[in-house]
Order: C-alpha cells, then sequence, then structure tokens
C-alpha cells in the first residue's frame, strides 16, 4: 500500500532525519523524496510503502503529526487513493 | 504516476482553502420497525439506528486520516416518521428514540422526521405536522422536512398554511435560543430522496435499506481557483469551475465508496453541492464576487449563480458514478461569511434571494426574519418557492427563522456551521387572504408529460 507524506513548514536542520527515522522504526520503505526550499518555506513530498508497518493510518498520522509538532512543522500522510481520484480521469 | 504539483495541488485545497467532506449520510429504512404499538416501534426504531450505523462515527474518523481530509459531520437519515409512526401514532416518541440513537452513537444530525404531503395528508399525517413544533423542541440531533409540492402534484396550500404555523410554533418554543429550532425544519418542493444534507434528508421510499450518501464542499477551493484568471472570460470561468468542481467530486466519490465498503451498506450518491460555512475563505458568495459582482446580491448574481451552479454540475456528473441529493450551489445567509456581509449592507435582500433560488439549489435557507412576521406571510413565502420549483420543475425549499422578539436591525446568533443572521425584512402587505383559502394549486402543464 502506497502514500504520501508531506512536510511542509520552516527550514531547519534535522527535518528529513527525523522523520525518515520515524519511518525506518516502523518498518516504512521510503520509495522517493522530492524537496524544495521557497522563500524559507520547506516542502518535502515522499512516496513511501507502508504494507510493512504495524501501524494502521491513524496511528501513523497520529505518530508523523507528533514528529511534526517536536520540530514545529506539518507532516501529514495520505493515502495515494485521494491523489489518484482526483488527478486522473 | 502523480507528479509533485498534483500532490501540492490537493495538500494545498485540504489545508488552505478547505476543501472537506461535509457530510456522510447514511440512509436507513425503518419500514421493518413499524408496529401498532408506539412503544415498541419507539424501541425497535433505537435498535435499528444504533445497530446499522453504530459504526459511522468510527468510519468517518478512519476514511479522515486515511485521505487526510476533514469529514464534518456524520449523519443519519431515515424513513419519513409520517409513515413509521402512522400505525401507532406514536411520533413524539419515535422523535425521541431517533434522538437517544443518534446521541448513543456520537452523529451530528438525525433527518427524516417529515412528510410528504405535496398533493393531498392523511388525518394521521396532519397529526404528524402538529407534532414537528415539540418534536424539533424536545430533541437536539432530530430534523425534520415537509414536502407541500411537486411539479407533478402542484401545491398543497393547506398543507403550506400549516407549514407556516409549524415555523411560528417552532420559533416560540425555542425562543430562549435565538428560535433555532427552525434552523432543523425545511419545507420543500420537488423533495429528493436521497439528500445527505440536514435540514432535509429523508430516506426515501424509493431508497434501498443502509446506503450511504456523501455531501462535498470547496466553496474557498473555486474561488482560490478562479483567483488564476482574473481576466478570464466566462467561457474561462465556467471550464475553471468545472474543473475543480471534478476534482472535488472525485474526492466525494472515492470517500463514499471506501464508506459503503467499510460499512457493508451500499453506495447511494455524492451531492455535488457547493456547501458554504460561516469561516472566512468558505464562501459561495465570494465565489459570485470573484467572478466580478462588486457584492452579491448587485444585479448580475442570478446570472453568475447560473454559471456556477451549472459549471459545477457539469464538472462533477463525469466524476462520480451517480451524482443525487440536491447538487447545486448553497445559499444560506447565516452560514456564509459573504452573505452575511451583503444582508448586513443591505446589498443582499429577501427578493435577489428569491430570484437566485430560481436557478440554483436549493432555496431560501437560513434566513433571519422578524420574529413578529405572521404565519401567513411565512407560508406565502413557502407558497412563492413552491411555485418557483414546481414551475421550474427543481427542488426549492424554506428554511426561514422568525427569531422571537428580535426585529429588523438585529443579529440572531445560531454558533457553529449554523453561523449568525442579520434580521432581514420581510413585506408587510397581507398574503392572509390568498393563504387562507387553502385547495391546491394545479400541477403546472408541463408536469402532465406522459
Amino acid at each position: 500500500m502506497k502514500a504520501f507524506i508531506t512536510v511542509i513548514g520552516k527550514d531547519k536542520v534535522g527535518i528529513i532525519a527525523a522523520v525518515s527515522g520515524l519511518l525506518a522504526d516502523n518498518n516504512i520503505n521510503i520509495e522517493d523524496i522530492s524537496q524544495t526550499v521557497m522563500q524559507g518555506t520547506f516542502t518535502m513530498i515522499m512516496a513511501v510503502d507502508i504494507s510493512g508497518t504495524e501501524l494502521n493510518f491513524e496511528e501513523l498520522s497520529a505518530e508523523l503529526g507528533k514528529a511534526g509538532d517536536k520540530l514545529g512543522i506539518e507532516i501529514a500522510i495520505r493515502h495515494e487513493d485521494i491523489f489518484n481520484a482526483m488527478h486522473t480521469v | 504516476m502523480i507528479n509533485r504539483n498534483e500532490i501540492m495541488e490537493t495538500v494545498r485545497m485540504i489545508r488552505e482553502h478547505h476543501l472537506d467532506i461535509r457530510t456522510i449520510t447514511m440512509g436507513l429504512t425503518l419500514f421493518d420497525c413499524i408496529s401498532d404499538d408506539g412503544g415498541r416501534t419507539a424501541e425497535k426504531v433505537y435498535e435499528k439506528i444504533v445497530r446499522e450505523a453504530g459504526g459511522l462515527c468510527a468510519t468517518g474518523e478512519k476514511i479522515s486520516a486515511m485521505y487526510g481530509i476533514p469529514i464534518v459531520n456524520k449523519r443519519v437519515s431515515v424513513t419519513p416518521i409520517s409513515l413509521i409512526g402512522a400505525s401507532s401514532g406514536a411520533y413524539l416518541e419515535i422523535a425521541r428514540a431517533m434522538d437517544a440513537a443518534a446521541r448513543e452513537i456520537g452523529i451530528d444530525f438525525i433527518g427524516g422526521y417529515s412528510a410528504t404531503v405535496q398533493k393531498g395528508a392523511t388525518a394521521g399525517e396532519i397529526e404528524f405536522l402538529r407534532s414537528i413544533p415539540e418534536a424539533l423542541s424536545s430533541t437536539d440531533k432530530v430534523c425534520s422536512s415537509v414536502n407541500v409540492a411537486s411539479t407533478r402534484a402542484g401545491i398543497n396550500m393547506d398543507a403550506v398554511r400549516l407549514c407556516g404555523e409549524i415555523v411560528k410554533e417552532t420559533a416560540y418554543l425555542t425562543r430562549d435560543a435565538d428560535s433555532i429550532g427552525c434552523a432543523k425544519f425545511v419545507v420543500f418542493a420537488n423533495a429528493v430522496e436521497d439528500n445527505p444534507f440536514m435540514a432535509g434528508a429523508f430516506n426515501g421510499t424509493g431508497e434501498a435499506d443502509k446506503v450511504i450518501n456523501v455531501g462535498v464542499s470547496g466553496p474557498g477551493v473555486v474561488k482560490t481557483a478562479l483567483e488564476t484568471i482574473p481576466d478570464g472570460d466566462l467561457t474561462e470561468v465556467s471550464e475553471t469551475i468545472k474543473k475543480t468542481a471534478f476534482k472535488i467530486t472525485r474526492v466525494g466519490q472515492l470517500v463514499a465508496r471506501t464508506a459503503s465498503e467499510i460499512l457493508g451498506a451500499k453506495f447511494g450518491i455524492v451531492d455535488l453541492s457547493l456547501a458554504p460555512t460561516p469561516q472566512i475563505g468558505d464562501s459561495v458568495a465570494h465565489i459570485l464576487e470573484e467572478i466580478g459582482l462588486e457584492q452579491v446580491g448587485a444585479h448580475g448574481t442570478t446570472a453568475a449563480l447560473a454559471l456556477l451552479n451549472d459549471a459545477v454540475k457539469k464538472g462533477g456528473i463525469m466524476a462520480s458514478s451517480h451524482v443525487g441529493g440536491l447538487s447545486g450551489a448553497f445559499i444560506p445567509v447565516s452560514e456564509d461569511a459573504g452573505m452575511i456581509a451583503a444582508a448586513e449592507s443591505g446589498a443582499l435582500t429577501v427578493n435577489k434571494l428569491e430570484a437566485m433560488t430560481a436557478v440554483c439549489s436549493v432555496g431560501l435557507d437560513m434566513i433571519a426574519v422578524p420574529g413578529d412576521t405572521p404565519a401567513e406571510v411565512i407560508s406565502a413565502v413557502i407558497a412563492d418557492e413552491a411555485a418557483i420549483g414546481v414551475v421550474n420543475n427543481k427542488t426549492t425549499a424554506v428554511r426561514l427563522i422568525p427569531v422571537y422578539g428580535k426585529k429588523e436591525g438585529d443579529v440572531a446568533v445560531f454558533g457553529g456551521l449554523l453561523g449568525s443572521a442579520p434580521i432581514m425584512p420581510l413585506s408587510r402587505i397581507s398574503p392572509v387572504k390568498f393563504i387562507r383559502r387553502g385547495g391546491r394549486i394545479a400541477a403546472p402543464v408541463h408536469g402532465n408529460k406522459n
């Protein structure tokens, strides 16, 4: 099962380390990462495979949210279906 | 493969422009709960709602986490209680059972304290209609609706007269809270059987049992899309709205399908209505202003709204396998920051709103009027709206709140999604004789289609 994680906030040291550490701890494989910094706002998109994790979506979303709160940034995860539904005919 | 821009577009729609799922509504049939014993009927109604819809809120939370999109309301709609209580006559007992069940399972509202009397009413139905004010004032979550007209049947003016009295009595019984009971009561022409929105949701007799109907939202998303083409002509405006409506509706379809699977229910419809909230950036009025009106209510408002409504439908219809419900732009005054501002400044009048209802769904909605408005005037407003619906072969509705003790210039405050509204004046010229004549207004020629 594939999902996309989006990270949005003020750029600082350790964002990728924190997110990827959390994902590794929960057996989630990162398939692709892209990031940009525009006018000081850091935006990262990660494509991840969540079939290996024992956490359900609600738990995963809460864990990422907590990590985001610690860093003062917004971290969200969404199942790929919402993007496919919205952007493909 | 989805690209970066598309991912960020979705994320922005949700976090910045208030894209949400306005409601997941489960339709339940209650025919299997009928008994000639009122207590037994109420008990079965309670049990069925709790049993079948008990997982609705948890499912909503689960889907919300999965797709990272807010699901604002979880609701249930049931078979019109005028039918379910016909054998026992225990309408109020059933209303209380609905309210208790709704509280038990944690949903926001339950609709279906309803009757369809467009051509005539039985003695039982009249008794039911008279019970509505007490049902609304003695429960928290129960919503009520009455269909008084249809293009096929014409307008039942006796029911229209009675509905004016129901509105007034409900306003009085809930006078301590700015007559909020009236916010839970809507009078329809051409009511639809699969509407997921309150106060008018009921599960029609032609519906299956355990059906999921989903209402989407997203006025802010449409407005933001239009901001990117400030100099586009109206064809571009329409195309932009269509594309946006397609995307919004696809999310509704996804949520409806997922919810149906999880709950073991049938997928009913996606309702395309653009439903505003009082939050800044979630207003239908502001879309019309973005199209080019200085303020909603200006001449041109009806045309701009017609364009918007049509484009939303055209974009949405292809995005969902089954579109239904009300599917249009809502213009509830108290629930839309732009409408409230226009009503306060005098730009928007009830007369203009009435014209707007001819081209959009759904009607004169959430309009606060002076508390001393006579019942016959309320009835006459309902009759006018019903005539627009019947003649134009569309759904129209009236949800007026004659706020007890308040007059033009005052403000009624309902709170939450229901918002607040300035008291808008109605004409003081008397329609009393017309309303008291009673009888029926015949179906229009084009109602006789066969």
